[in-house]
Order: C-alpha cells, then sequence, then structure tokens
C-alpha cells in the first residue's frame, strides 16, 4: 500500500463498517464508515475527472476540519492530482499568492467566506478554472459559471462513473508511492510561504514509523481541530488515520472545540504549548472561585500528583503511600479533572512548536495524561526527534525518531536525513538548494546539541545563536524562555552576544503581577508604576537567580548567567514593531529603540532615563518617560554542579 | 443585497392607526403597507410611535382608531395568541428571554405554538409526544446551525454577553416559523462585528426563508443598507414612505432627525 487512495480501498474492505470520520453537526456526532467514506471519495474523484481534473492537477483546499474537505485530499491523490491545503484564516492576498504559486486549477472552498476570498483575488489567479464549495448557505444569489456545489460534483461523479466502469481502480492503481502526495505550505516568518513538496512515500513511510513507535491502534480516538495546511494535522488526522484505521472525528464549530473534546474523549492528542497553558490556567482560575473544602482537597492531591505522579507514569518505583494516596487522588481529584478536560481517555499526547513551561508539562504529566514532546518540521513530514515513553523530560525534545539521522554541525546547527525528507520547494530551486544538501541532509536552522542522556535540546534558531567575549555559547532564547516560564514575566530580551556578561530586559506580566500585587498589598497606579516598584524588582530579581542556578548546572550554558537586569516601562508591543505580528520579539530592533538601556546595562550604572514613543490602540502617538533601576543579580557558583 | 419582495402582494395593511394613552397621542393616522418578502423599515426619533406600532400590529396595544388587514384579513385590532398562531414573531428592544433557560430550551418555546400533542403526553414523554419532540429538537438545531450558536447550546442565556441574547432571541422568533417578523431595534447596544453579524442574519433569513421581515432600527447605514422601503414617523406621525434613497433625501425627514430652527 504505497499510496492514500489504495489504502483507501484497502481500508474499506479491511475494516468496511468500522468508524472512519466523524462530524458533530445539528447536535448530534454523525458517522461515516469507511466503506461510506470510499464511496464519497470515489464519487468525488469521478465527479472531478469528468470536469476535467487531469493527473497532476493540483486542488486548492480551503476551510476548517470538514470531513469533505479531507475527502477531497484523498479524491485529488487518487487521480494523481496534488491537494493543496491553505491556511483558513488567511487574508485574501495570501490565499491568491499560494494558490497562484501551485498553479491551482481546481478549489474546494468551504463556505461563502472562502468563496468570497477567491472570487476577491480571482483576476489574478490566472490558472483557476473551477470552484466547488461544501455549504450552500448564502450561494444562492451567486450567479457564477464556475461555482459549482460540492453535492453537485458528486452526483456527476456518480453518473461519470456508471459510465466508465472501472476507471477509478485504473486512476488509482496507477499511483506510486514516489508521486507527490501533498503541496504543505509553510507560514514563512521570513518572505513569502514556500511550498513544501512531499511524496505518499514521505508522508506514509513517517506515518507508518510514528505508529509502531507509540503503538497506535485501529481503536484510537482522534479530534481534528488544527488546520488542515499544517503538517503536524496531516499527519495525525489523515496519514496515521488511513495507516492504522482510527477514526477522526471533526468538531461542530471552531468555538465548541473544547465541548467536543470533552464528548469525544480523544486517546491521542496534539495540541501546541499555548492550548495546554490556557487549559491549566482556565482551571487554575474555575479552583480559585471553589469552595474552601474543594480548594483545600485540590491542592492536596496536586502535592501529591506532583511528587509521586511523574514517577508513576514513567514507571518508575514510588513509596506505597504515595501509591495509596495518588490511587484516592485520582478518585477524588484527577479523574474528575480530567473528564472536565476532556482528557480521561488519552494515552498519548503530543506538544510540539516550540517550548512548553516545565511546571505545564508537570501539571499534565502529573495528572497521569502521557504527554510528550517532539521536534519536527514540514520538511521532515513532522517527525525528527520524539520522546519514548518512560523517558520524558519537560526540557528536552527527546531522541531521534524511527528512521530519522541526526548530525550537530561545527556551527551547532541540527541537520537531519530521513525518509520523510521533502522532495523540494515548489519552483524554489534556490531555497531548496539553500535547505537540502545533494545527500538529503536537510538543515533546520535551529541551534541544539545532545545531553549526556542522548536527547536532543533545542537552544535557539542557529542565527541567533553567538558567543560572549570569552568564547562561550550565547543562545538568547533558550535564557528567554527560561525566565518566560515564570508566571510573572511576559516578555524578556537577553543579551550578550559579543559582550562580557549576559543582561535582560524584562516585560512583567501585568495580569500575573497585578493579582500579585493585590494579594500583597502593593499599590500602583499605572503599568509603569507597577514595573517600577521595588517589590516588583525583588519578585523579578528571585526568578532571574532561579533561572541562574539552572543555566549554572548545564556546564554549556553556565557562562550566560544574567548578570544585570532590569523591568522595562511598558509593554514590548507588535503596533511599536517591537514584536513580529506572531508575537515573537525583534530583538536587534529593540537593541537599537533602547540603545541607552542597553548601553545603561554595560555601562555599569544604577539608573537609566529612558523616553519613549509608542502608539495607541487607535493610531495616536504618545511618550512615557521614566526613570529605570537597574540590578545585579547573584550569580550561581558553578562548582555546584561539580560538587554534586 | 437583492431581497424577496413581492410587490404584489401586501402581507400586512395598517390603515389610519390611532393609539392613545389616556391624554397622550402615540400614534395619529398612521397607514403603511408591508409587501410579502420584503424588508421593511421603520424608523424616528426617539418617542415617535415606532415601537407602539409594532405592538399595534402584533396586537400588544389596541388602536382606538383605524384597521389592520393581515394575509387578507381586516380587523380593527390585531390579539397577540391570534398574530402567534398566524405566523407573525417578533423579538423585543429590552430582551426578553428566560434567563435561567439554556440558549436551546428558549428556542425551543418558540416551537409552542407549533407543539400538537396534549399537555399530559408531552409531561410524560412518551410515544407519539416523544417523536414530535424530536422533530421540534431537529428544526431547533437548524436554527442554531442557521445562527452560529453551537457553542452557547447548552449555556443558560443569563450568562450570555448582550449581543448574543439578541441572536438567541432572533432563534426563538425563528422557531415558531413566521411569515412575518417583527424586530424591535435588534442591533441596539452591538458593537460593528455584532451589528454585522445580525445584518447578515436577518437577510439571510429573509433569502432562505423568504420571511418577511419589519424591523426597528436607530442605526441609519443599518437600515439603509438593508431594507427595501423605509417608513419614517416622528411624534406620532408618518412623515416618509419609500426607498432608502428617497428617504434619504426627504426634507421632513432630514429635519426632524437633524432639528429644524425656529423662528423665535
Amino acid at each position: 500500500m504505497d499510496t492514500f487512495p489504495k489504502l483507501l480501498l484497502e481500508n474499506a474492505r479491511r475494516l468496511g463498517d468500522r468508524s472512519a470520520i466523524r462530524e458533530k453537526e445539528y447536535g448530534i456526532w454523525q458517522t461515516w464508515t469507511w466503506k461510506q467514506v470510499a464511496d464519497e471519495i470515489r464519487a468525488l474523484a469521478c465527479g472531478l475527472a469528468a470536469r476535467g481534473f487531469k493527473r497532476g492537477d493540483k486542488l486548492g483546499i480551503i476551510g476548517g476540519n470538514r470531513p469533505r474537505l479531507y475527502w477531497s485530499m484523498a479524491a485529488a491523490q487518487s487521480l494523481g492530482g496534488i491537494p493543496v491545503p491553505t491556511y483558513q484564516d488567511a487574508a485574501a492576498d495570501e490565499i491568491q499568492y499560494v494558490l497562484d504559486h501551485a498553479e491551482v486549477r481546481f478549489v474546494l472552498a468551504e463556505d461563502q467566506e472562502q468563496v468570497d476570498k477567491i472570487l476577491e483575488a480571482q483576476d489574478r489567479l490566472p490558472s483557476l478554472s473551477q470552484i466547488f464549495y461544501d455549504e450552500e448557505r448564502g450561494m444562492r444569489n451567486y450567479e457564477h459559471d464556475h461555482l459549482t456545489d460540492f453535492a453537485r460534483v458528486q452526483a456527476e461523479g456518480r453518473e461519470y462513473d456508471e459510465q466508465h466502469p472501472g476507471f477509478f481502480e485504473e486512476q488509482v492503481a496507477r499511483g506510486k508511492g514516489s508521486d507527490v502526495a501533498i503541496f504543505l505550505y509553510t507560514s514563512g516568518t521570513t518572505g513569502t510561504p514556500k511550498g513544501v513538496v512531499l511524496t505518499h512515500d514521505n508522508v506514509l513511510i513517517t506515518a507508518r514509523n510514528g505508529i509502531e513507535f507509540d503503538n497506535l491502534t485501529q481503536n484510537e480516538e482522534v479530534l481534528a481541530y488544527l488546520p488542515m495546511a499544517w503538517v503536524g494535522d496531516h499527519i495525525f488526522s489523515y496519514a496515521q488515520s488511513y495507516v492504522s484505521g482510527f477514526c477522526v472525528s471533526c468538531p461542530e464549530s471552531a468555538a465548541t472545540v473544547m465541548e467536543d473534546l470533552r464528548e469525544i474523549g480523544p486517546t491521542y492528542f496534539f495540541a501546541p504549548p499555548p492550548i495546554f497553558e490556557n487549559l491549566l490556567t482556565t482551571v487554575m482560575i474555575r479552583m480559585e472561585d471553589a469552595a474552601g473544602l474543594k480548594q483545600s482537597l485540590f491542592k492536596f492531591f496536586m502535592n501529591v500528583a506532583r511528587r509521586a505522579g511523574p514517577a508513576i507514569l514513567s514507571g518508575e518505583s514510588v513509596s506505597l503511600g504515595d501509591k495509596l494516596l495518588y490511587a484516592l487522588g485520582e478518585l477524588l481529584v484527577y479523574g474528575p479533572l480530567k473528564n472536565t478536560l476532556g482528557m480521561s481517555r488519552i494515552r498519548l499526547a503530543y506538544t510540539a512548536g516550540e517550548a512548553i513551561g516545565p511546571d505545564i508539562f508537570d501539571f499534565y504529566r502529573s495528572l497521569g495524561i502521557n504527554i510528550k514532546q517532539l521536534y519536527g518540521q514540514t520538511e521532515a513530514s513532522v517527525n525528527i526527534t520524539l520522546q519514548p515513553d518512560g523517558e520524558v523530560y519537560p526540557d528536552t525534545v527527546g531522541k531521534p525518531a524511527p528512521g530519522v539521522e541526526i548530525r550537530i554541525t561545527d556551527s551547532g546547527e541540527v541537520m537531519y536525513r530521513s525518509p520523510g525528507v521533502f522532495e523540494c520547494y515548489f519552483k524554489n530551486d534556490e531555497s531548496t538548494r539553500q535547505t537540502k544538501t545533494e545527500d538529503g541532509w536537510v538543515h533546520t536552522g535551529d541551534a541544539g546539541f545532545f545531553d549526556d542522556r542522548g536527547h536532543l535540546k533545542i537552544i535557539d534558531r542557529a542565527k541567533d545563536v553567538g558567543k560572549l567575549n570569552d568564547g562561550s555559547l550565547f543562545a538568547p532564547k533558550y535564557i528567554e524562555n527560561k525566565l518566560k516560564f515564570f508566571p510573572h514575566i511576559k516578555e524578556a530580551v537577553v543579551y550578550g552576544d559579543q559582550r562580557d556578561f549576559c543582561a535582560a530586559f524584562i516585560n512583567i506580566d501585568l495580569e500575573a503581577v497585578g493579582s500579585w500585587a493585590e494579594r500583597n498589598d502593593v499599590s500602583y497606579a499605572s503599568y509603569q508604576d507597577l514595573a517600577a516598584r521595588s517589590e516588583v524588582y525583588a519578585l523579578i530579581e528571585d526568578s532571574v537567580r532561579k533561572v541562574n542556578s539552572e543555566l549554572a548546572e548545564d556546564p554549556r550554558m553556565a557562562a550566560s548567567q544574567v548578570r544585570r537586569f532590569l523591568v522595562l516601562h511598558k509593554v514590548l508591543d507588535a503596533d511599536d514593531g517591537e514584536l513580529t505580528r506572531t508575537r515573537k520579539v525583534r530583538r536587534g530592533f529593540v537593541a537599537e529603540k533602547y540603545g541607552v538601556l542597553v548601553d545603561a546595562l554595560y555601562g555599569g550604572k544604577k539608573n537609566c532615563y529612558v523616553e519613549t514613543e509608542v502608539t495607541f490602540e487607535d493610531g495616536r502617538k504618545g511618550a512615557i518617560s521614566g526613570d529605570l533601576e537597574i540590578r545585579d543579580v547573584e550569580i550561581a557558583p558553578v562548582e555546584y554542579k561539580k560538587a554534586s | 443585497m437583492e431581497t424577496r419582495s413581492d410587490p404584489n402582494e401586501q402581507i400586512l395593511q395598517v390603515s389610519n392607526i390611532g393609539l392613545s394613552f389616556g391624554g397622550v397621542r402615540a400614534i395619529e393616522n398612521v397607514s403603511f403597507d408591508i409587501h410579502r418578502g420584503e424588508v421593511r423599515a421603520i424608523i424616528g426619533p426617539n418617542g415617535a410611535g415606532k415601537s407602539s406600532m409594532l405592538n399595534v400590529i402584533n396586537g400588544f396595544y389596541h388602536p382606538q382608531e383605524g384597521e389592520i388587514t393581515y394575509k387578507g384579513e381586516t380587523r380593527k385590532q390585531m390579539r397577540p395568541h391570534i398574530a402567534a398562531a398566524n405566523g407573525i414573531s417578533r423579538t423585543f428592544q429590552n430582551i426578553a428571554l428566560f434567563k435561567g433557560m439554556s440558549t436551546l430550551d428558549n428556542i425551543m418555546t418558540g416551537r409552542n405554538t407549533k407543539m400538537r400533542k396534549n399537555l399530559l403526553l408531552q409531561a410524560l414523554h412518551i410515544g407519539p409526544a416523544k417523536r414530535e419532540e424530536i422533530e421540534h429538537r431537529e428544526f431547533v438545531e437548524n436554527i442554531i446551525d442557521f445562527l452560529e450558536i453551537q457553542a452557547i447550546r447548552k449555556t443558560h442565556v443569563g450568562r450570555l454577553p448582550y449581543g448574543m441574547q439578541k441572536r438567541v432571541e432572533l432563534g426563538r422568533a425563528l422557531a415558531a416559523e413566521p411569515e412575518l417578523l417583527l424586530l424591535d431595534e435588534p442591533m441596539a447596544g452591538m458593537n460593528l462585528e455584532e451589528k454585522e453579524d445580525m445584518c447578515r442574519f436577518v437577510l439571510d433569513v429573509n433569502e432562505q426563508f423568504g420571511t418577511t421581515i419589519a424591523l426597528i432600527e436607530h442605526d441609519m447605514g443599518v437600515v439603509m443598507d438593508i431594507s427595501d422601503r423605509v417608513v419614517v414617523l416622528d411624534y406620532g406621525k408618518k412623515i416618509a414612505d419609500g426607498t432608502p434613497d428617497e428617504v434619504r433625501s426627504n426634507q421632513a425627514v432630514i429635519d426632524a432627525y437633524l432639528g429644524v430652527a425656529r423662528d423665535a
């Protein structure tokens, strides 16, 4: 079975009446079996063929996670075509770029909103010939020859299928594993999006390796709620479902995901760190409003969980007392809590994309939820490293995934080679050459190293990694992330490249520090006022000191301890150009804008006056100024680690 | 946007309506009609008699003068239960939902006039009553899908933000499968985004179900965008009637809205 359409036909034979996909509509979960899914896809594929879809044609797909959109992928693949999913929340211009670049001839749009975007960009889409839509609503008044309802395409397909017996089977049989399966456009933090070309072999082999690695079966339950254009969703909700035969559920709407999660109770779940973070925050806020008895029960048993939970999950031995307490806690607290979160049945959860805070990570693991980290890229068909069961640490991304070779270059960059490695970037030979070597090694652009346990640690983007004046490694993001894991710190900017030591700008988190101030009777008039309070400085200093002692434990990082810091008088903001729109700090820009402060940090001053222009939400400009304190922080002794 | 207006068929006509509360004259000799399938707006400054007019149409208020002709039947006064049974539903300026009930249950109450089985069967939830409830639930789920309120299906409406409550109220009115839908300031107190959503729903209701809509609205931009014809009231009297363009350029309307300089 070397292509998805072949797998589909096999599943229809082998799993026939087992559930393949579900969608909640009109308040009820509607289910399609593998046999039904195969029929739907067959009808659609024949309909596309009747409308002139040829081998090698591209089908653009725009919309949320809907069964019909997933089916259209397999339908295009059945005909030797290539699905090109795009991000549903992208603006018309971005969608236009992708559809045009991919030379899309046919597009399936979810609804009126998406159709409107395509029509808006239509003049700049010379290769586009037909648009199909899934949801009929609001489409009545569209008088357009190239617009067709999904159901109608299928109806035409059923007719075509009758008139051309054997056509579909013949088309499917012509597919090979080395054929292109999909284009996935990377969101592209720098420059225009790049179309990553993946073959059936790339995706299928990676999916199979993942399934074997984690023993996934046809009994898994998965909720498909992340963008279809993202490689993670493609592997988890499409590829692995086809390979192992498990059922995928599509939420009723984007707003109902949490409720749908509870109803489905997935066994295999993927979420980026912010989702786990938000869920935890919701739980904590609701616990603070709970009655006294409940609160103390929660606190007591969460302490037990923190002590014993991760060890129990990793199969290590714990004392009998803790075992009993943990079992009681499962009954009284963890079980009901997991049920509320929709995580009662989770066997395996993955998080990836960015670093996850160790507290958050441990919270879920202590409840008995097997959350693990992976490191991946679209160019690798996702998996590069995975954490094996029993070897899960919050600060690493795990060991090389099955079939993946990894090497670290002299400059510290992580490179990999695997069966999942992409063919090329579509129509972009230059980028392909820059990223992929002749013998198949791929530059990740990330700097990292293997620790003593053989686990990969990612520390920063390779281009951001520098050196302190004494020659030791400086990875700003690694330190910033450690700082940001403290709830009081919203943003941190660390300097140190070609300097004698590391120093940091800190942004406090108004919500967290504000509520801390309320509880500790620290009064303040404004953000700036709060940020300058000496109590707040003490709070931050404490966090910085903790980060320093963590850094001291790692010989590679010990020199990067933060010696001086200041708390900024304003929030770093995308409107002021200090953050990107995806909320990443633009370190260089900030260093330039606050050059006075950087000089003060390294000039040994105790305080510094600064005046800053700010842009208000309505676009007006104003200035804020203040005298900022600069504080020195103790350095943790490096001998500490050697002694232990 | 094109609506499904049919100028040849009047669904409703009010003629020479006069309404007083004691000595206060709320409506004075007002006549207009509503075509089947159109979006008809009633506008005017505060206290012009707009809400009173809607209350006259669905029988909350009983005018002392004039006649109401609804679907060819002429009455001196409408009665609320007759209006409801004959396909008139409405929403209220001050939301009138059951705050302690869920969105789903609130919309279900809109099906009340369509329920045929007797109270006992319904209370016991057996046999035909059960089947009937399933049918009604299906209808209500269609409305929930239409208004995109799946996420609040089971939320108590008292906990919902104002804009959402307005949407639920529209849902309840739709549950009665109205031929004529009266909306009393459906967009009051909403932010721009909520207003745009509501506009789309009003137009979609009109387009999808062919429902005739009479609405009161303060936001002139909204009114001019979505209505086929507009009636303007001021101090209880009709001062203009026509297409949005006609009304916009009418001097009496401009005076009523902007005020007029009086000689000292």
